[in-house]
């Protein structure tokens, strides 16, 4: 990097600062001098529509097209179904779909019972927020930061030299052969999944943790004097008052797993089976030039986002309701 | 009134035995405590385990970044006190080296900046206007409209990538030609359209987030103002900005670790050049064509986690407080 293009850069920012400033400054004087006559619309206009119109091109109009492309070939003429027959008998794109069904199932699941027992763990202890912060932190972490640091850890050494991996030096600790853990399958998908529990576990216990606090004290407390041990005051009384955490935590862990593509691009490129929908959707309709097929695979991650969507909705809904 | 109340026992504590309950919850609590001691040994022994099962990959990481490069090839970063030795070498080589192999992160790292910033302001201001339009000027459809806003944040933004890109190339490319032919220190790639893109796709959820907020300004406080003559820009900047920066604050927090983290949206409208590509780009091909040089990707891997983690410890607060609020983005 030579200074005149850092000097380039910088200016750059400031131009592109400095122009949506003056652009937003000049709509605003105007409206304030609007004519009296027609100064509500004015002004409504003024305040929606940037965004709005930012939205509809960048957003609506896109899923739209996304839409019918994916129900047309390479040039673009309609052939119906053909992209999603493709998706469902393909062995390729089988193994993509079966890898996603594992990614939802496994990472919402573990990184919610992990970071629930962890947030009650700490509750009220000593250190807490030490605690929390050591958990938390990966969430600040890129997945493409994550994907490196836990590549290093599955790194493999051929067994007669030093590992430098930590997890094939256990397995030489304990006597045994060093893995190519990201080239062995069925591990290698496993491996990964391991990675996105490692950063969403942050999430749910944050989530959790508040929750918990939330739960009433005197109820808590009114369980011991009968009698009831820790386990039971969590699962009868704990439990079912933070059951609005664990929807949104589940819901959403769902969400970002359904979505996971930084982590198989950094780690393994989607080679060795690991490939998601996600993930296979950038290669199909970037790489491949497939952009039917990238399409069809964009629609199916929406369809199995929206019932999780409504599903969600409705509990909040619900919830509202009761309050 | 309260003379009256006695100290009223709770609902399901109540048993009709006034003076021996306080004897059986005295002997109950002490029980409790007991009880209460043992398990909190084994609650703290498990939350050790997975504070530090959950830290070691980051450490490891961190200590390899700091040895030499003979070391991190061939010794396990647990044994840095039998092979010890550090240095500052790698980050030098990946930051600021000149040669063509080198990953020169810095012009990276600055386009991390470069595209961050921007990325955070522009749809905060625009999201916050919608958010205030929503909230306090009426109009027809405004509640299916704002439903309607919402609802997009299921969208994945994969659906979006490709029509996009197409009307980026159509659309921006002549004119940052334009541009750049009229001034030339201004590349041809510039960081247009990454802006644009992370500002649409941040839109639904920030002006979502930010109406519960401006909605429940108290109404009093605007009437007040519109008696006094204020209009609706001076409303805005000098009531309601102010009022909603808490919240503000912390979406800015969540946008900004979120465009610095991206990936997707990088490699679909950066182009991949050094003049626009952000550092998480840059590692992902580094990760993915020289995976072997653990001296390069372990301090480069710090360099791009540095500043989140900065932001992120230096207001974890704020940062806790948006997560709560916006636990609905995916």
């Amino acid at each position: 990097m030579t200074t005149s293009d850092l000097i380039g850069k910088i200016i750059q920012v400031l131009v592109g600062l400095a122009a949506f400033a003056a652009v937003l400054g000049l709509v605003l004087f105007f409206i304030d001098r609007a004519p009296k006559k027609g100064r509500d619309v004015i002004q409504l206009v003024a305040f929606l529509l940037p965004a709005m119109i930012l939205v509809a091109i960048g957003l609506v109009y896109p899923a739209i097209r996304t839409t019918i492309t994916a129900f047309g070939d390479k040039a673009g003429n309609f052939i119906g179904l053909d992209n999603f027959v493709w998706m469902f008998t393909q062995p390729e794109a089988l193994v993509t779909l079966r890898n996603t069904v594992i990614w939802v199932v496994l990472v919402p699941l573990v990184s919610t019972i992990v970071g629930l027992a962890y947030a009650v763990f700490i509750d009220k202890s000593r250190g807490e927020r030490i605690y929390k912060a050591l958990v938390f932190m990966p969430l600040a972490i890129s997945f493409v930061g994550a994907g490196i640091i836990w590549k290093f850890v599955y790194e493999y050494r051929p067994a007669e030299r030093d590992q430098i991996g930590l997890l094939n030096q256990i397995l030489v600790w304990f006597g045994q052969e060093p893995v190519l853990w990201l080239q062995t399958e069925p591990i290698n998908t496993l491996l990964l999944i391991v990675v996105l529990i490692w950063v969403e576990t942050g999430f749910a216990m944050v989530v959790l943790s508040a929750s918990i606090k939330g739960v009433p004290i005197e109820q808590l407390e009114a369980a011991e004097l009968d009698g009831t041990n820790a386990w039971q005051r969590f699962r009868n009384v704990t439990l079912p008052s933070i059951r609005g955490g664990l929807v949104v935590v589940v819901t959403t862990i769902t969400i970002a797993t359904l979505k996971v593509f930084d982590i198989v691009r950094t780690m393994t490129g989607g080679n060795f089976n690991t490939s998601v929908v996600a993930n296979e959707m950038y290669t199909q309709a970037f790489r491949a030039v497939q952009p039917g097929r990238g399409a069809a695979l964009a629609l199916i991650l929406f369809v199995l986002v929206l019932p999780i969507v409504i599903y969600n909705v409705r509990v909040m809904r619900q919830q509202k309701e009761i309050r | 009134m309260s003379d009256n109340v006695v100290d009223l026992p709770l609902p399901g504590a109540a048993k009709p035995r006034d003076t021996t309950f306080e004897v059986v919850a005295a002997d109950l609590t002490k029980a409790g405590r007991v009880k209460r001691r043992l398990t909190s040994r084994t609650a703290t022994i498990a939350s050790l385990v997975i504070a530090v099962i959950w830290t070691i990959p980051t450490f490891g990481l961190l200590l390899s970044s700091f040895r030499p490069e003979e070391l991190i090839r061939t010794t396990g970063w647990w044994t840095v006190f039998q092979n010890p030795g550090f240095t500052l070498d790698n980050y030098r080589d990946v930051l600021f080296s000149s040669s063509s192999s080198a990953p020169q992160l810095g012009s990276y790292f600055v386009n991390s900046l470069a595209i961050s910033i921007p990325a955070t302001i522009f749809p905060l201001v625009l999201a916050s206007m919608a958010a205030y339009a929503f909230a306090w000027i009426k109009f027809k459809w405004s509640g299916a409209l704002f439903v309607f806003i919402f609802a997009l944040q299921i969208v994945p933004i994969q659906m979006a990538l490709i029509p996009l890109l197409q009307m980026f190339t159509t659309a921006l490319q002549p004119m940052q030609e334009q541009i750049h032919a009229a001034i030339p220190i201004i590349p041809e790639d510039t960081y247009l359209q990454v802006w644009i893109a992370h500002t649409i796709f941040a839109l639904p959820l920030a002006i979502f987030l930010l109406h519960n907020f401006i909605s429940e300004i108290p109404s009093e406080v605007i009437e007040a103002a519109k008696v006094d003559g204020a209009s609706h820009s001076q409303l805005f900047f000098q009531i309601v900005l102010p009022l909603a920066l808490p919240a503000i604050a912390s979406f800015a927090i969540f946008q900004f670790l979120w465009v610095w983290n991206d990936l997707l949206v990088a490699l679909v409208f950066s182009g991949g050049t050094a003049d626009v590509a952000p550092l998480t780009q840059r590692l992902a091909e580094l990760s993915g064509n020289r995976g072997q040089d653990w001296q390069r990707l372990t301090a480069g891997a710090f360099v791009s986690l540095v500043v989140p983690l900065i932001v992120f410890f230096s207001l974890q607060r704020y940062f806790v407080r948006g997560l709560l609020a916006g636990s609905t983005k995916g």
